[in-house]
C-alpha cells in the first residue's frame, strides 16, 4: 500500500483525539491519523466529518464500538467503498500497529491491526 | 407494560438509548419508526447489532406505526418507540392517544434550527409542532439521559 494510507479514528467524546495524540506521541509518526468526534452531530453531519477526514484517500476507519452512531455513520456513507476498510473496537495497540504496517495492502492491514488490537486484550 | 418511553433522537438506536434508557427501564422491545431504515435490510442489520439479543426490535414506517401503535401499547412487555424527527413522531402520535410523555433526546444542528439545549436544536416550525402535540395530551420534555434534568417545552422557547 502506498503511504497515502490514512487512519481515521471515529469515536465518542474526546476518545479519538486522545488516542491519536497518544499514538503520535509514542511513535513519533504524525499526519497519518485523523481524529473524528461524534460530539454534537446527527448522522449526516458525522458522515460529513468522516468524509472530510478521509479526503478521498485510501483509509482504515477505526471505530470505538461495534455498533452505534459512529459505526452507522461510517457504513452508511462508505459501505462497499473499496478504498475504505472499517475496524471496530479501536485501542492504542491497534493504532500503533497500523502506523508501522501501512505498506500492506488495505484489506491485509485492516486484518492485521484487528488481530493485533484484539490480541492486546489480556487478563493477568 | 406497553411503551414506557417515546423518544425523538436523530441518532436513532445508539448507546444513550440502549444503555442509558433501555437498561434502567428494562426495555424488552424497541420500535424504530424511520422511513429510510424500514426499507433497508442492511441498515436494519446495523441497528440490530446495537441491541442485546434479549431485546426485540421492530422496524416500521409511519403508516405501519400508526396502525400498530395500539398493539404495541397493549404489549405485556416494556417497550420504547423511537423516531429520528419531530415530524415522524407527530405523525405517529396523532391525537396523542395513550401517550403520557414524549422525550426529546438528541436533535442536532441543521440549517434553520436554533439551539435550545446543548443537544436540542429546533426550527420554529418544529417547536410549534411540539406545542401542538403537547396540547393533545403528552407532556414533552427534553432529557438526553435518565440522570439529567428534564426540561419542559416552555423552557425551550
Amino acid at each position: 500500500m502506498s503511504n497515502d494510507l490514512r487512519g481515521v479514528v471515529v469515536a465518542h467524546g474526546r476518545i479519538a483525539e486522545a488516542l491519536v495524540s497518544a499514538a503520535e506521541g509514542i511513535s513519533g509518526v504524525a499526519d497519518v491519523l485523523v481524529p473524528v468526534s461524534n460530539d454534537g452531530c446527527d448522522r449526516d453531519r458525522l458522515e460529513e466529518r468522516i468524509a472530510e477526514a478521509i479526503d478521498g484517500r485510501p483509509s482504515v476507519v477505526f471505530v470505538d464500538l461495534p455498533s452505534g452512531s459512529c459505526l452507522v455513520a461510517v457504513l452508511h456513507r462508505f459501505r462497499g467503498e473499496l478504498n475504505v476498510k472499517v475496524v471496530t473496537g479501536v485501542n492504542l495497540a491497534m493504532l500503533l500497529d497500523f502506523l508501522f504496517h501501512r505498506e500492506l495492502p488495505l484489506p491485509e492491514v485492516a486484518e492485521h491491526v484487528a488481530s493485533r488490537g484484539s490480541g492486546a486484550i489480556r487478563v493477568t | 407494560m406497553s411503551i414506557v418511553l417515546y423518544r425523538i433522537d436523530d441518532r436513532l438506536i445508539h448507546g444513550q438509548v440502549v444503555i442509558g434508557w433501555g437498561r434502567p427501564l428494562g426495555a424488552e422491545f424497541i420500535v424504530l419508526v424511520d422511513p429510510e431504515v424500514s426499507g433497508s435490510e442492511w441498515e436494519q442489520d446495523l441497528y440490530r447489532m446495537a441491541v442485546p439479543r434479549s431485546v426485540d426490535i421492530i422496524f416500521a414506517d409511519v403508516e405501519e406505526a400508526r396502525r400498530r401503535l395500539p398493539e404495541w401499547q397493549a404489549d405485556r412487555r416494556r417497550g420504547m418507540l423511537l423516531t429520528g424527527t419531530v415530524a415522524v413522531m407527530a405523525a405517529v402520535c396523532q391525537n396523542g392517544t395513550g401517550i403520557p410523555k414524549i422525550n426529546l433526546g438528541g436533535i442536532h444542528h441543521r440549517p434553520g434550527r436554533r439551539q435550545r439545549l446543548p443537544y436540542v436544536f429546533l426550527t420554529d416550525d418544529e417547536y410549534q409542532t411540539l406545542i401542538d402535540l403537547q396540547q393533545q395530551g403528552p407532556k414533552i420534555v427534553a432529557q438526553d439521559v435518565p440522570t439529567a434534568k428534564a426540561v419542559g417545552l416552555d423552557d425551550l422557547a
